[in-house]
């Protein structure tokens, strides 16, 4: 890069730093207790909608949306100083990796003055009068807790301080709490351990306090590893299936060969009874909502062993009747999204509204831009699977007045009042303990593995745990919609000036009804847009914008099907895992049109000063513009979400020796070589754990864009395990990746678990379109219609457990033939 | 029902349960040795990566009858044990370079990278970025990049 393309890194800057006061409780108990509601802060108030909005996401994106709905209704979030000196916490939300029970340990410990580790974060079982605010989703959870857990730690800093002060017969103002101590000026000092009772409260009242300023942080912003790292790598860490609920029989299900069939008759129930290990066979509902009856069933199987509930699945005789989706497959999809045009001119009143709901696609009245010329170009996204490691999951123990549950909920509140509708109880006698996750990315909004355990659990009347086979997890599990993206932009070569820029995205319909849909509703009032649009539609409107200044952006969204015809969910990043790819790729045939080299016209014509600087520094870390050899390039990308903005770098290596190389059992294909991140979240609270979520996201953007995909063949998906859903593995990821977490830039957290998926998928596409000198149109680009595995049976449903593991160590299982898309 | 007996961690053990239970439900379900994690049952995805006096396999692809009485398995509870230590170099390595994020699969990735180094340095050579990239185990949170800083890391204090 040429020398005067360098910026100095721009100096931290905390605008509106202020000294507001904040409402909390002391509370009665035997140990120091504070509490405070989650609507302590305000930041509604504070960023009005400005007007016009041509994009509605840029001034009230999703996680607003979130962060919003939490605000009126939430109860008190409690922290407690135990009396060995260690604080208490209890988290509603969930952890399936993203490393928010850390961040929250680091803001007690910052405004408390203890060190991290002996802050304990637990997470909360459902709590029905925090209502929206117990959930995990959208990346809203650091957004909506920063405040409230601080200001709860402050309030214990101060009733600390009290008692010290009597203690030491010093002035509280001479005090300070440091390293799990209060210590004064003169040098004496009492533990927290000594503190816990006498900073007690006899009863319950409210307190004001104020919070560390930024300048004053010695936590915030620095690393910290996650709280769970040493239980994660000596297996202590206890997932659902690793709980031992006393009597709770390991429960599979046998699930129909076609989308959300039923079970119509089980043929030798008896016989399959009195298999080794079994104990009970019953036909059960596998419908997604509850109390439905029985739109989608299966048999489920309890025994000794989850082995031998695979293998009494296996051994059943089932007939089954038709399935939802039978007889479509991707071309006929695909089909039936192109005959879909999206309406660019979304129903009223909407952003469009406000620049008039025209789109200058035409050169009159552009004045002084001269003629204008028009590229196309309509982009395929696949289905893709958004499975964790760990399967769905659930453990349940129902009975006659009761039932509990233990599962990795992202919303448990919903979870409980759904389990109390199927089971008609009401939701006191219902209790969800939210486990930790094996990850979630969106999976775990749902409560099909909830619902199913308690329906067994309710039949053959014991506890079970349930747990769903990897083979249903590709098949049954929820998918991210097939869709296509159409996308046309005018420019003119005279004026050098990009005119208009359109996309129409239609996709096959999202069930975003346990996610978002009462939250939507209760939210819709302050939408410019909500009230007429589908669920799916403001979804959109709320996630999807533009990044540059690309003249007259219009953007229009519909689907096809009914929300519930496909198992569909919430992937990470959501629309824009495909949206901004087929955005960025669009970019990069513009700048080739006009001549520019597609950093600078990025660079050029960047709305936000923080994506500039972001993009600047993956430029200049990731030295874009290097020398490579023909078959290697380098492409760019930056997206802005979350409160948010995010750049990468992406160098893809296609040719053929490398793409061809030989790794046993291994879909190889091109090699992202080098990965460049640069990400601002406003304030970062644990770099360490923020480079983690890019890291992920850049794995997952990998995936997305050569091989992770689902076949949909006459009316059933194909894949059914790790190597026929080609996420990413070792041999794909990149060999150098390096995150930059950026200084500050303000005063309040932003979201990172879904901010870097999109963003990367787009600059692995753009670096590869830059490589082989064509711009790949369908994704993931190995997705072809001829499978590159062997399809394993659907009858019967699961592939056997092999027996050779001792003799043949790695054994790859049936992977296709090389990938090379280039080649 | 035959009872089988063989060591695990050390320790041995008895358990009465029919030949073709393959060895992942009898550690798991039976024993309540939850370290090693399903993922695929089908020696696809390497979350329950395990040793067999001293090399790494995959329980949920042998069953239990397979298993002698000699035999010797090391789940990753008992990894640290294999060094007389609280914690094996490369678990050290793992908490150094904070590399997991759920978690799921880092038993198996850990069990897989210790016998990976072993085998490497047994041939006499040091480990690469090559011997990283056959490394079959799956991570859906996407920790590959730490997880090869760690392997590397790791190897070097084994
Ligand atoms: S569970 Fe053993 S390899 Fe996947
Ligand atoms: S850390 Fe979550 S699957 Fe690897």
């Amino acid at each position: 890069m040429p020398a005067q393309h360098r910026v100095a890194p721009r100096p931290p800057r905390f605008p509106g730093t202020s000294r507001r006061q904040f409402l909390g409780y002391l509370l009665a108990a035997p140990t120091l207790a504070v509490g405070v509601k989650l609507t302590a802060d305000s930041v509604l108030e504070a960023e009005a909608l400005p007007s016009p909005a041509p994009e509605v996401s840029e001034v009230y994106d999703l996680s607003d949306l979130l962060a919003d709905s939490t605000r009126p209704t939430a109860n008190l979030i409690t922290v407690v100083l135990e009396r060995d000196g260690t604080v208490s916490f209890s988290m509603p939300r969930a952890e399936s990796g993203q490393g928010i029970t850390t961040m929250a340990a680091m803001l007690i410990a910052e405004e408390m003055g203890i060190p991290v580790s002996d802050v304990n974060v637990t997470l909360a079982d459902a709590r029905p009068e925090l209502l929206f605010n117990q959930q995990t989703q959208g990346s809203s959870t650091v957004i909506s807790i920063y405040t409230p857990i601080r200001v709860a730690a402050a309030l214990a800093r101060g009733r600390l301080l009290e008692a010290a002060s009597t203690l030491l017969g010093d002035e509280a103002t001479n005090l300070r709490t440091t390293g799990g101590k209060v210590v004064s000026e003169a040098g004496s000092s009492i533990p927290f351990a000594q503190l816990a009772t006498a900073a007690a409260n006899s009863e319950t009242r409210e307190a004001l306090t104020e919070l560390k300023g930024p300048d004053d942080f010695t936590v915030i912003g620095t690393p910290q590893r996650r709280d769970d790292v040493r239980a994660a790598v000596t297996g202590k860490k206890n997932y659902t299936m690793d709980i031992d609920v006393p009597g709770a029989v390991p429960t599979m299900i046998a699930r129909p060969p076609t989308i959300k069939g039923t079970v119509e008759s089980i043929n030798n129930e008896d016989q399959v009874r009195s298999m080794p290990g079994v104990t009970d066979v019953v036909e059960i509902s596998t419908d997604a909502a509850p109390g439905r009856g029985t739109t989608s069933s299966g048999v489920a199987v309890c025994a000794r062993t989850f082995g031998q509930c695979i293998d009494a699945i296996n051994a059943l005789d089932i007939t089954w009747g038709g399935g939802n989706a039978d007889g479509e497959s991707d071309e006929s999809i695909l089909r039936q999204l192109r005959a879909s045009p999206a309406p660019v001119n979304l129903p009223s009143p909407t952003p469009l509204d406000q620049v008039g709901g025209q789109i200058p696609l035409a050169t009159e009245g552009l004045g002084n831009v001269g003629p204008v010329e028009a590229v196309e170009q309509e982009f395929v996204f696949h289905w893709r699977s958004n499975s964790a490691m760990e399967p769905n999951v659930a453990v349940a123990d129902v009975r006659s007045d009761s039932a509990e549950v233990w599962t990795p909920s992202q919303i448990p509140i919903n979870t409980q009042d759904q389990l109390a509708r199927e089971l008609d109880l009401t939701t006191g006698q219902v209790t969800v303990h939210v486990t930790r996750g094996g990850g979630a990315f969106g999976r775990r909004l749902f409560n099909d593995a909830p619902l199913e355990a308690a329906r067994v659990s309710k039949e053959v009347g014991k506890p079970v745990k349930l747990m769903w086979h990897r083979a249903d997890e590709c098949r049954v599990g929820r998918v991210h919609p097939m869709c296509i993206s159409r996308l046309r932009a005018t420019y003119s070569p005279g004026a050098k000036q990009v005119v208009s820029f359109e996309q129409r995205h239609t996709s096959v319909a999202t069930d975003y009804t346990e996610a978002f849909g009462d939250m939507i509703s209760s939210q819709a009032a302050k939408l410019p847009f909500a009230n007429e649009l589908t669920l799916s539609q403001t979804v959109f409107l709320l996630t999807a914008s533009v990044p540059y200044d690309v003249g007259a952006v219009a953007l229009g969204y519909n689907e096809i099907f009914d929300f519930d015809k496909f198992a569909t969910g919430s992937s990470r990043n959501l629309n824009n895992m495909d949206v901004r790819p087929a955005q960025e790729l669009m970019i990069d045939l513009l700048a080739a049109k006009l001549d520019e080299d597609p950093l600078d016209f990025r660079l050029d014509r960047l709305e936000s000063d923080r994506a500039k600087a972001v993009l600047e520094k993956v430029r200049d870390e990731g030295d874009w513009g290097r020398d490579l050899p023909e078959g290697v390039a380098q492409g760019v990308a930056v997206h802005n979400e979350y409160k948010g903005t995010v750049a990468v770098l992406a160098e893809v290596d296609t040719r053929p020796a490398t793409a061809n190389r030989d790794i046993r059992g291994a879909t190889t294909g091109p090699r992202v070589r080098k990965v460049t991140v640069a990400v601002d979240v406003g304030l970062p609270i644990n770099p360490l754990g923020l480079k983690a979520q890019m890291e992920g996201g850049v794995m997952t953007g990998i995936a997305h864009v050569f091989t992770g995909s689902l076949h949909l063949r006459d009316g059933n998906f194909l894949e059914g395990s790790w190597d026929d859903y080609r996420y990413t593995r070792h041999w794909n990821s990149p060999p150098e990746l390096d995150v930059h977490v950026m200084p500050a830039t303000g005063e309040r957290p932003g979201g990172a678990g879904e901010l870097g998926v999109g963003v990367s998928v787009a600059a692995v596409a753009c670096a590869y379109a830059r490589a082989t000198g064509t711009t790949p149109t369908s994704f993931p680009i190995g997705h072809t219609k001829d499978v590159p595995f062997r399809v394993k049976p659907f009858v019967p449903p699961l592939p056997p457990s092999p027996e050779d593991g001792l003799t043949s160590y790695p054994t790859p299982s049936a992977a296709g033939p090389v990938f090379n898309p280039a080649s | 029902m035959p009872p089988h007996t063989f060591k695990v961690n050390g320790r041995p053990v008895t358990v009465d349960v029919e030949d073709d239970v393959r060895l992942l439900w009898v550690l798991r379900d039976l024993l309540k040795i939850t370290g090693p994690k399903y993922g695929c049952g089908i020696n696809v995805c390497k979350a329950c990566t395990s040793h067999i006096n001293g090399r790494a396999f995959n329980p949920c692809s042998v069953p239990v009858g397979q298993i002698r009485p000699t035999d010797e398995i090391t789940t990753i509870e008992g990894l640290p044990e294999t060094v007389g230590a609280d914690l094996h170099p490369m678990q050290e390595a793992w908490i150094d370079r904070d590399v997991p994020q759920c978690g799921y699969c880092q038993p198996g990735q850990i069990m897989a990278a210790v016998d990976l180094v072993k085998k490497v340095k047994a041939d006499g050579g040091a480990i690469t970025d090559d011997d990283i990239d056959g490394i079959r185990n799956m991570c859906a949170c996407g920790t590959y990049s730490r997880i090869r800083e760690a392997i590397k890391q790791g190897a070097a204090n084994m």
